[in-house]
């Protein structure tokens, strides 16, 4: 028992216990990097590389005839002015709402919450169905002229991304210790320069991070474009449906969705970077805090009032309304052609609903598996500075889906999923896997704050129990992921249920889903297709809202602070 | 550099030997060894900083040694994972599962017995700890103290061969400190389980410990009960960690009634006393305490000390001088 001993046998013990970690860490993380790599980067790839061949040869023509051309920047233009403006007024609108309801108390205030929340996951197709019900001649809001314009789409970005800044600033704001205004008030500073010189500063990482993710939002909005902008309007998204769908153009198509990886990857470097302030940031704070309404609050209320009531409310009840109007009057007219057969397809639109149903619970469950194991590697603090790189790196590799073009992940799959090794091209699970893909990032956004909000010294806790490792999951980890699962899977669910850009490539037509129809439905002349295009709109964008307001009551309703 | 071994007898319990913590260039714990025998308190006293919860968290295996070992009754666990060491750690803030209820925090190591056994068990070292029917409470609406002897509990329930207790009081104010330090004192005699206590707080660690390791800079300084450890302190860093000072030379010593053998004389908080016949002093200033008053006085050889008076002067008349002597009773005589 000698010193020399003793301490071969420490590091021989220190060595057994990392290794055995990192071991475990590898093998959860594997299975989500091998589904990434099949079903994401490969088809991207592939797709990608059919822009430098031509022929059979490497080329880089194809690229060259794209980025000169003119059309090409024309787009590339639009892209970024409406990713830039939506943004800027989804920012400027959803501030004001973030304060009045997160840090404001009033009766009524959660019924808010989940109104505003609702626009967010609804289906793309619908948004663009219910914006142009009011925006087409004769309509509401035909007067505008504002059909096919710049800004009824940029009013769409901001009806979807208002809840991610309202709730992405909201949570923070609600954290924020009022103290440090307090100081600053009896420093002799008045409300507005408390706002400004305080406040806005403290909140600075969570509006800096949602504007991020807004951007990426509107930098690759495909279905909403689609519907709306027409003939006109395009966007680098748009265009790499347009080139391979009708055009038929793969070196094009494949140009542009490497410009649009480069607009994507800079937006997500600068969204992994904030976000990492505002996590620290949150940690710091304490529990929500708010107040009675007051007189000083009238504009922030006033702002909130018009957005809510005039952007967000009026186009869904519009929306319900138009449909239950018919040639005959009011009526349920166009729900009753929805068991009908549409045009030349073969299914009613319940068919397709049931198709959407069984597509995204696949998803669901496909995106909140992987979804689970990916933030449980990634909520945890590896000692080792490699170790800490090694995960920043899987973070940002699991959000690209949220950027990469749906269309472009869509139509890899048509182009490397239709040969052995892997011929899913007849498998049913081809849309649910596609859709995955598109959810998982949101999944894991919602499922990693929960799991890193643990108190690594719990795990040390439960292991100075006894508690082996697998045990410090089940009984540690697992009912903290359980608090954010209602939400991740309400947000699984919804995304799927609402996809559009990769299922419009891959849903066979035999099996459309429900977005995939409605878009059909809206191409097609006639009234009687139009109204059933809103009926199953409406269909669809309750089916939404009821799946997520069940998941937020399964789940907790905040997550609480603890 | 201390060593606390006995090589004689047939080793039991914990014994730490040349245990070295590294974070990174930073060396936390530097080549310590200590004991803690069967049913023996050990306190590890040290300021913030010293290495002193780095030892503990070596010790339960949270962190990994860079140097030496752990042993228990003769065997090496250096290498033996946290979860089967049954080293049961209490944190200084408790962590307590927040998703579980009291009763549940404390069952949390006594799973896979049968479930009325260990509802028996639990609201035996509720009963124990002083909380007899919190078992259906949820953790998040108990006070600082309650946490506390709710983390006790699921440490006990564990049935640890060792205790590790972090600072355990530390986040708690100072008379529910108080309180809880004869709480768990109680409880630890009770039970007799060995216990490391790490503390920086002088008062817990005599309260509490049957001998007191005292760590600085992740090197132990002196390992003693308490009694010795006051009385004698290994030199002039412990003695003004424990709060000794002024440290006065031989012939300062002499000039202020030190009739003791010659050395360096450590002054104790009541070191010096008021004496008529003794050595006139300056005073400097003059604060009210509870039952009496602090005075700040300079002694011969210019160092400021403080001398005890029953007496609570007037507001403002303050002496000029004091006439004061060296209680040997008070002192401490340094190597």
């Amino acid at each position: 028992m000698t010193g020399t001993v003793a301490v071969e046998a420490a590091r021989g013990g220190s060595v057994r216990r990392g290794g055995g970690h990192a071991w475990v860490w590898a093998a959860a993380a594997a299975l989500p990097v091998v589904f990434l790599a099949v079903f994401f980067a490969w088809p991207v790839a592939a797709l990608v590389a059919r822009g430098f061949v031509i022929d059979g040869a490497f080329t880089l023509a194809g690229v060259q005839e794209v980025l000169s051309s003119a059309r090409t920047w024309r787009i590339v233009g639009q892209t970024l002015a409406q990713a830039v403006v939506g943004t800027a007024v989804s920012v400027l609108l959803g501030v004001p709402g973030a304060y009045v309801l997160y840090r404001c108390r009033f009766p009524g205030r959660r019924v808010l919450r989940a109104v505003v929340s609702v626009p967010f996951v609804l289906p793309t197709v619908v948004v663009g169905v219910a914006f142009q019900s009011l925006l087409t001649p004769n309509e509401p809001l035909g007067f505008l002229g504002l059909e096919e314009s710049f800004p009824a789409i940029v009013a769409a970005l901001v009806f979807f991304n208002y809840s991610v800044v309202v709730r992405t600033v909201g949570a923070l704001w609600s954290r924020l210790d009022p103290r440090a205004e307090d100081a600053a008030r009896t420093l002799g500073a008045g409300r507005i320069r408390v706002l400004g010189t305080v406040t806005l500063p403290a909140l600075a990482p969570a509006i800096a991070s949602a504007a991020a993710l807004v951007f990426l939002f509107c930098a690759s909005a495909f279905g909403v474009v689609l519907v709306l902008g027409g003939a006109s309007y395009g966007t680098i998204e748009t265009e790499i449906w347009y080139q391979t769908t009708q055009l038929l153009d793969l070196p094009a198509a494949a140009a542009l969705s490497i410009l649009q990886l480069v607009v994507v990857t800079a937006s997500l470097l600068v969204a992994g970077a904030t976000r990492a302030r505002q996590e620290r940031a949150l940690r710091l704070s304490g529990n929500p805090v708010d107040a009675p309404l007051r007189v000083g609050d009238l504009p922030a209320v006033a702002v909130t009032a018009v957005v809510v009531g005039g952007l967000l409310l009026f186009p869904m009840l519009s929306l319900a309304w138009r449909s239950l109007v018919t040639a005959d009057g009011l009526g349920l007219a166009n729900y009753a052609a929805l068991s009908g057969t549409t045009g030349q397809s073969t299914v009613s639109v319940w068919q397709a609903l049931a198709n959407s149903l069984a597509t995204a619970l696949a998803a669901t469950l496909i995106s909140v598996g992987l979804g689970l194991l990916v933030s449980y590697v990634l909520s945890r603090r590896p000692a080792s500075a490699s170790g800490r790189r090694w995960l920043r790196t899987l973070d940002a590799v699991f959000m690209l889906p949220l950027g990469v073009s749906a269309v472009t992940v869509g139509f890899g799959f048509l182009i490397t999923l239709n040969r052995p090794p892997l011929d899913l091209r007849s498998s049913w699970l081809l849309i649910p896997i596609a859709q995955a893909m598109v959810a998982l990032p949101l999944v894991v956004r919602t499922l990693l704050p929960t799991l890193r909000a643990i108190d690594p010294r719990l795990h040390e806790a439960a292991a100075t129990l006894g508690a082996g490792p697998g045990r410090v999951v089940a009984t540690i980890d697992l009912p903290f992921a359980l608090r954010g699962l209602g939400l991740a899977v309400g947000f699984a669910f919804a995304t799927s249920l609402g996809e559009f850009g990769a299922t419009s490539f891959l849903a066979r037509p035999d099996r459309p889903t429900l977005p995939v129809v409605i878009f059909q439905l809206i191409g097609r002349p006639g009234a009687e297709n139009f109204g059933m295009a809103l009926a199953a709109s409406v269909v669809l964008a309750a089916l939404t809202a009821v799946a997520m307001g069940l998941a937020e009551w399964i789940g907790p309703k905040e997550v609480n602070p603890w | 550099m201390v060593t606390d071994t006995d090589t004689d007898a047939r080793p039991a319990g914990l014994q730490v030997r040349d245990a070295v913590v590294r974070y990174g260039p930073v060396t936390a714990v530097d080549g310590v060894s200590l004991d803690v025998g069967p049913g023996e308190v050990v306190a590890v006293l040290g300021a913030s900083g010293s290495g002193k919860s780095s030892l503990l968290r070596a010790v339960a295996g949270l962190e990994p040694l860079a140097g030496g070992s752990v042993w228990w009754d003769g065997a090496d666990v250096t290498g033996v994972p946290v979860h089967r060491r049954r080293f049961a750690v209490m944190f200084q803030d408790g962590q307590l599962f927040p998703h579980l209820s009291v009763a549940g925090n404390v069952g949390y190591a006594l799973a896979g017995r049968p479930r009325a056994e260990r509802d028996r068990r639990a609201a035996e070292l509720l009963d124990l700890v002083g909380l007899a029917g919190y078992g259906p409470r949820p953790v998040t609406a108990l006070s600082g103290g309650q946490a506390q002897r709710v983390a006790l509990a699921r440490s006990l329930a564990a049935d640890p061969r060792l205790l590790l207790l972090d600072e355990p009081l530390s986040a708690l104010d100072r008379g529910l400190r108080e309180h809880l330090v004869g709480v768990l004192d109680d409880t630890l005699r009770a039970t007799g389980i060995p216990t490391l206590y790490v503390t920086h707080d002088q008062d817990e660690a005599f309260a509490i410990a049957d001998r007191v390791a005292v760590l600085a800079e992740g090197r132990l300084l002196q390992v003693d009960e308490p009694a010795r450890l006051w009385a004698h302190p290994a030199g002039r860093e412990v003695a003004a960690f424990l709060g000794y000072g002024p440290f006065l030379p031989p012939a300062d010593a002499v000039a202020l009634g030190w009739d003791g053998p010659p050395g360096l004389v450590a002054v104790g908080p009541t070191g010096l006393v008021p004496d008529p016949d003794g050595r006139e002093v300056v005073v400097q200033e003059v604060r009210s305490r509870r039952g009496g008053a602090e005075v700040t006085v300079t002694l011969p050889g210019g160092e400021p000390a403080r001398v005890r008076t029953p007496v609570i002067p007037p507001h403002g008349a303050t002496p000029a001088t004091l006439t004061v002597r060296l209680d040997p009773a008070g002192c401490a005589l340094l190597p």
